[in-house]
């Protein structure tokens, strides 16, 4: 996609393939054939620079034709860049900016409590995101709400967009820091399939923080843990020799 | 005016669950009768503005129809981005009401006046900007808020503002209502300066001139049609607002009067664009901006 299109954030979308994949084939209470169900479980991708990623997976999941992927970030497309809940379903919430997605979750999960819903709410940030202010107003809220229908997950890369995290904003003790305010908080590898389960699934007292330690560009030797790969899009080389490497690896 | 809205609010969380009201930590003396009664549908959120529209929208984006109430400042410009995102881009039912628009929180000072929402609101796609310029407005507009598709913010003063209307007035999102009918002079106001154009309509009256008197309790979106009937009858339009001159209702007007081409003669009167660095009340700081009565008359009868 990324490559056809010439699009950026490659290397954010594949720091999180394993977390999505985890949630939506795995997890997630959702039904492809009605997307507005009933007591479905929610999730919102928070880092909406990511989407390229939430795309293939809920076209993988089979929300809509696989097709609709040659339409990102291309003239007269079908999926911006950052997400556009009118575009397709299965996109929840309208994420770009980053430090909202948290918020609207707590919303989302007040509800759900107060209505006697048995859903769950999944919001997926990115470290750098961590910067923003109004990600730490939501988690004191969490907090003191102990809303323990809500799971956040901070794909913490080490990488944001114009340095190191932990150089710009030293965020070393992220579990800490969530638990700090409250979040039943948890460090895993956030590429491991099986622990990303077991800790999702792992019963919660109060909202659980999943902190995910992952790698930017994951699986792909030239873009692993590479700054660059926030902005670059693969040339046709390079193309080529990704999908190798990440097939291979499969 | 902040009694109309919580008296509102519960006479309709009652029968309607999907009720909820939210606060950053504002509401003494106000809010306390829905948060003892609705206790599961009240909020406050601490103070953290941005966190506050943002839960409303995730409750609207699961089908419930939140209130944010705080005062005009922070309830529009410190949140301003989840406005835009999570409230006007994915059109959620947030309805953000403001207390204290214009100048009504007078000696607290310049951070807490609202001078200029109603121009940066007007600029969201999807949003309804209503300003009631008395509590039958206020309950009109509140009432219908209920039902709306889509966002609303509402510009409320404080308490006590006078009944303007008679109690079978039709008031609707969207349209404005004649007070008084005319052909010297129309007057067009907005909100809180209601009373006082109705001085001014009274004032003129008395020395024998007959004006129209609108009243525009919604700024967006705009009743083009009833100034394109003025513009028809070819008369002298006046604007008046406790907002900056800049976007807001006189520019609305403006925009049309511009484009219709049929020109007459035009003022806006409300507040300069500047901050106010003189301490005093609603009234004190009119009187120093020039919006009273006996200065307004003056620039009337200039026209």
């Amino acid at each position: 996609m990324a490559h056809y299109s010439k699009a950026s954030h490659v290397g954010s979308c594949l720091s999180i393939a394993e977390i999505l994949y985890t949630l939506y084939f795995r997890i997630l209470r959702v039904d492809p054939g009605n997307p507005n169900l009933a007591n479905r479980d929610i999730f919102i991708l928070s880092k909406g620079h990511g989407s390229a990623a939430l795309y293939a997976t809920l076209a993988e999941r089979g929300f809509y034709p696989k097709a609709y992927l040659d339409k990102y970030y291309i003239d007269g497309g079908l999926l911006p860049g950052h997400l556009d809940k009118e575009a397709v379903p299965g996109v929840e919430v309208s994420s770009g900016s980053l430090g909202h997605g948290l918020s609207i979750g707590i919303g989302m999960a007040i509800a759900r409590r107060t209505a006697l819903d048995s859903g769950r709410v999944f919001v997926l940030l990115g470290d750098g995101e961590c910067n923003e202010g109004s990600v730490w107003e939501a988690a004191m809220l969490a907090g003191t709400l102990k809303l323990e229908n809500l799971t956040a997950i901070v794909d913490f890369n080490k990488l944001q967009s114009f340095g190191k995290t932990n150089e710009v904003i030293d965020q070393r003790n992220m579990a800490a820091r969530w638990a700090a305010f409250g979040w039943d908080a948890h460090d895993v590898e956030g590429h491991d399939v099986a622990a990303l389960e077991q800790v999702f699934s792992a019963p919660q007292q109060g909202p659980k923080m999943i902190v995910a330690h992952t790698v930017k560009g994951k699986s792909v030797s030239f873009m692993e843990d590479r700054l660059e790969w926030h902005y670059k899009s693969p040339n046709d080389e390079q193309y080529v020799q990704a999908i190798k490497e990440l097939e291979g690896k499969k | 005016m902040r009694n109309t809205f919580v008296d509102c609010l519960i006479k309709r969380a009652r029968y309607d669950d999907r009720i909820f009201l939210i606060t950053p930590d504002v509401g003494f003396s106000v809010l306390e009768r829905f948060a003892d009664e609705f206790p599961d549908r009240y909020l406050n959120v601490g103070i953290a503005e941005q966190n506050a529209v943002g839960v409303a929208a995730g409750l609207a984006l699961s089908g419930k129809r939140p209130y944010v109430y705080s005062m005009v400042p922070f309830v529009t410009m410190r949140c301003f981005e989840q406005v835009r995102v999570d409230v006007a881009y994915m059109k959620t039912n947030v309805v953000l009401a403001g207390i204290g628009g214009g100048l009504t929180y007078g000696p607290a000072g310049a951070t807490h006046h609202a001078i200029e929402d109603i121009a940066i609101m007007r600029a969201l796609p999807n949003m309804t900007i209503c300003a009631p310029g008395d509590p039958i407005e206020a309950r009109a507009l509140m009432e219908q808020s209920f039902d709306h598709d889509g966002p609303i913010y509402i510009r409320l003063g404080r308490n006590g503002e006078p009944a303007i209307h008679g109690p079978d007035v039709k008031i609707e999102i969207g349209s404005s209502v004649k007070i008084a009918d005319g052909d010297d002079l129309a007057l067009i106001t907005t909100g809180n300066t209601l009373e006082l154009a109705s001085r001014v309509i009274q004032a003129m009256q008395d020395r024998g001139r007959k004006a129209t008197l609108i009243s525009m309790p919604t700024i967006k979106p705009f009743d083009c049609d009833v100034i394109i009937s003025l513009l028809d009858r070819g008369m002298p339009i006046v604007t008046l607002e406790e907002h900056t001159v800049i976007g807001g209702l006189g520019s609305a007007v403006a925009e049309i009067i511009a484009e219709y081409g049929k020109g007459v003669k035009f003022r806006r009167i409300g507040l300069p664009d500047e901050y106010s660095h003189t301490v005093g009340s609603q009234e004190y700081l009119r009187n120093h901006f020039g919006l009273n009565l006996e200065r307004i008359l003056e620039i009337i009868g200039g026209i």
